[in-house]
């Protein structure tokens, strides 16, 4: 398509705004993230204090494994600041290696989690049992959904990124840094779902 | 340019006019199912105003083309009349005004406007389109399935939407398809407008049309998420029995309900739902005051009066427009002191609504009127609006809203805002962009046999409702004589009735002229209005790529009978004195 040639900004920042097209628009996309988790949350608080008793999550949920969970994301954070640094430095072939572990990282997440689901379902808890479960499995879940697609996202650029990065390497530089962008944001809203059902 | 200028013929049929990345191609896409959808909605109310102006009667001729599940005999089935209900509110709200006001306007008008060649994404305009039109085929597919759509309102209240018929659940995924669609739609909008326009379009020099679909933006792009939370939560109630909206006890039928722990809070769907709606009212309303600037400073030509409080009015509108939601809510129980905060709210957002509305009045003063189509759309638009502004004061006073709450007071308030405010916005836009669109200009005799009888027609559909709820007649009832205080009323029912049929007729000379002029319509230049605005600066229709060469601006948007230029207009991109 044509579109590449007719459209200003997309591989080299506005020189006003100082950024790319895709970099302001996936801003966007995490501002109303925000508002989307941000609307969950605020309906867990008014479920929450709504209620007399609210089971401790420390109680009923598996923290260790949880813990693990945690520093699996934060780890693949920094690998993925590290794909996005090595295209900086113009190496492919860092940029691989650490754009593969992002994605085993973000794949082991998603095993632990699988493991925990399988734990509560093994004793009868569904998201039907209360609300607490409910909350938990529906902010999980979502969570859950963000890590695949960002799986989705990083995958592409893994396995599609040669040729970008022959044909434009600015360009390809700049979708991983928006992709890393997404990625900081699914992991910082692990950092806030981590404390508020697992801990408080 | 030239050469990416031709290089959207060499393109097949359907990629470029089906599955287009070209944002006037996907904005008259939207513009045209927006349309459709508009014709469906308004179907599904005239087969209500038969059930409201002849309660228990047969309806004639077509009543007995519907199955057993929505009439017997011909005589509408209460369930069926919810639905209608249901399925009128949200088809027109999300899937015929918003699609053709932000999808089609926006995107048609919005990259010319500011002088791009296209959106900042192409490709995530295309799936947006298909994300709305999928969103659609299920909201419309609903009518077939057991039970047929939902029938809890477009408001869907939490706890009969949870335990209603199926059509919720597919209302449900229909709304998700809506969200997303205009999510990404925001974020190109945005971008576009950050990003892509011409050199020397500064912010201040940008059309109020401009200002009103990047504000509505961040009111898309912030607002819509809420709503998809509420969403995932009802579709957990319904398909894995969770208590998000079910609170412990709840008694449906004379009968405890089975089945749910309980423990959840129904109102909680109410602050989710309203978070998105009132910002919603305003995505509704704001295309169409800058429809209307368009079209008032063209056809008064002269500059609109007070451009910078038009910007900075829709500005603070679009920030306040966030905290004003729970006056849908007085009546929850929520408390007073809830209700007094959200009361002062509301007057304060009624400021910069008139100043608006002032404003485009002011800019009349002194004008030398052009009297065509769309000006005579845009001028109705003002009282229309007016009178459904300041109706919606009783209503955000917390007082009056107690007699007021959920009668057709409220119907006749929030129609005036959308109904002959924002539709005729969109007609005028339609009248008024057209010749861009196509080439050809409508035709002014159709134009006027549409306006006046649809301008007559629609006061007298919603006047009458005024009147009703005063009288205390409530929203969504069924069997309009169920309540002897709504009996001496019954009248106006029929007389409403007459009317939104005829009105269905006043559409007839617009379709007619719609088709009629896309091939047999009088050929126009680029700029048939002698507008100043860059969209007139392109060919008409715009090539791939829209302008023959990238404009530069000089100026601000509405330089009209400027003194000492030879031409009543000075365009944008016009370097020299004219």
């Amino acid at each position: 398509m044509s579109e590449a040639g007719l459209i200003k900004h997309i591989s080299h920042p506005h020189p006003v705004t100082g950024v790319t097209n895709s970099k302001l628009g996936v801003w966007c996309f995490l501002a109303s993230e925000v508002m989307l988790f941000g609307g969950l949350f605020s309906a867990y608080i008014l479920l929450r204090t709504g209620v007399t008793d609210w089971p401790r999550g420390h109680e009923i949920l598996n923290v260790p494994l949880a813990t693990l969970n945690t520093m699996v994301l934060i780890t693949s954070s920094v690998t993925m600041v590290m794909a996005w640094a090595s295209l900086q430095m113009k190496s492919l072939s860092k940029y691989r290696l650490y754009m593969t572990l992002t994605v085993l990282l973000g794949l082991a997440f998603l095993v632990v989690k699988a493991f925990e689901y399988g734990h509560k379902f093994e004793h009868h808890h569904f998201p039907s049992t209360d609300n607490f479960y409910a909350t938990y499995f529906t902010l999980t879940g979502l969570h859950g959904l963000h890590v695949i697609g960002g799986i989705v996202v990083n995958l592409y650029f893994l396995l599609f990124g040669v040729k970008m990065w022959e044909k434009e390497p600015d360009q390809l530089a700049g979708r991983v840094e928006a992709a890393g962008l997404y990625w900081h944001f699914v992991d910082l809203v692990w950092i806030f779902l981590f404390p508020v059902l697992y801990l408080l | 340019m030239s050469h990416d200028a031709s290089h959207g013929h060499e393109l097949p049929f359907w990629r470029k006019y089906i599955f287009s990345v070209d944002h006037k191609v996907i904005g008259i896409q939207y513009a045209v199912t927006g349309l459709l959808f508009l014709f469906f909605g308004f179907c599904l109310m005239m087969l209500m105003r038969w059930q409201l102006a002849y309660p228990g009667q047969p309806l004639p001729f077509i009543g007995n083309l519907f199955s057993e599940t929505a009439m017997i005999g011909g005589i509408m089935l209460p369930e069926f009349y919810n639905q209608l209900g249901a399925m009128h509110g949200t088809i027109m709200v999300f899937l015929g005004v918003v699609p053709l006001a932000v999808g089609g306007f926006g995107n048609f008008v919005l990259p010319l406007q500011i002088g791009a060649p296209d959106m900042a994404f192409p490709k995530l305009n295309m799936v947006s389109y298909w994300l709305y039109f999928t969103g659609g085929v299920l909201m419309f597919a609903s009518f077939f399935v057991p039970g047929g759509a939902a029938q809890s309102g477009w408001t869907s209240y939490a706890p009969l939407s949870v335990i209603a018929s199926s059509g919720q659940t597919w209302w449900l995924v229909g709304m998700a398809f809506l969200i997303n669609s205009s999510l990404l739609g925001s974020i190109n909008f945005i971008v576009t407008t950050v990003q892509l326009r011409a050199p020397g379009l500064s912010f201040s020099r940008l059309p109020f049309f401009v200002w009103s679909q990047f504000v509505t933006s961040f009111l898309l792009l912030l607002a819509f998420p809420p709503l998809m939370a509420a969403a995932v939560l009802q579709l957990m109630d319904r398909l894995a029995h969770t208590s998000f909206f079910m609170p412990s006890g709840l008694v449906v039928n004379g009968q405890v309900l089975e089945g749910f722990a309980g423990g959840g809070n129904a109102v909680l769907w109410q602050h989710l739902f309203w978070f998105l709606a009132h910002p919603e009212v305003y995505v509704l309303i704001l295309p169409a005051m800058g429809i209307i600037s368009e079209i008032i400073a063209c056809n008064t030509r002269k500059p609109l009066y007070g451009y910078k409080a038009l910007v900075w009015s829709v500005v603070f509108l679009g920030f306040m427009s966030f905290i004003v939601w729970a006056h849908h809510m007085y009546l929850t129980g929520m408390g007073p002191n809830l209700s007094a905060f959200f009361q002062v709210t509301t007057m304060i957002i009624s400021i910069p609504s008139i100043v608006i509305l002032t404003t485009l009045i002011l800019s009349l003063w002194g004008g030398s009127i052009r009297f065509t189509t769309p000006m005579l759309f845009a001028l109705a638009f003002l009282p229309m609006f007016g009178i459904g502004g300041l109706t919606g004061l009783p209503l955000g006073l917390n007082a009056a809203d107690i007699h007021l709450h959920d009668t057709y007071y409220v119907i006749g308030h929030f129609h005036y805002v959308v109904a002959p405010g924002t539709i005729f916005a969109l007609f005028a836009g339609i009248y008024h962009w057209f010749p861009k669109a196509t080439g050809r200009q409508m035709n002014n005799f159709l134009g006027k046999l549409h306006f006046w009888p649809s301008f007559v027609l629609m006061n007298f559909i919603f006047m009458p409702m005024l009147i009703q709820g005063l009288a205390g007649v409530s929203r969504r009832l069924y069997d309009p004589m169920q309540y002897a205080h709504a009996q001496p009323t019954q009248p106006l029912n029929v007389f409403i009735s007459i009317s939104a049929w005829c009105l269905g007729l006043a559409q007839i000379p617009f379709i007619v002229n719609f088709f009629w002029s896309i091939f047999k319509g009088k050929k126009t230049d680029q700029n048939p209005w002698q507008a100043t605005t860059l969209e007139w600066t392109a060919p008409s229709p715009p090539p791939h790529g829209n302008f023959v060469k990238e404009p530069v601006v000089y100026r601000g948007p509405y330089e009209y009978s400027v003194p000492g230029q030879k031409n009543d207009f000075w365009p944008q991109a016009m370097k020299e004195n004219n």
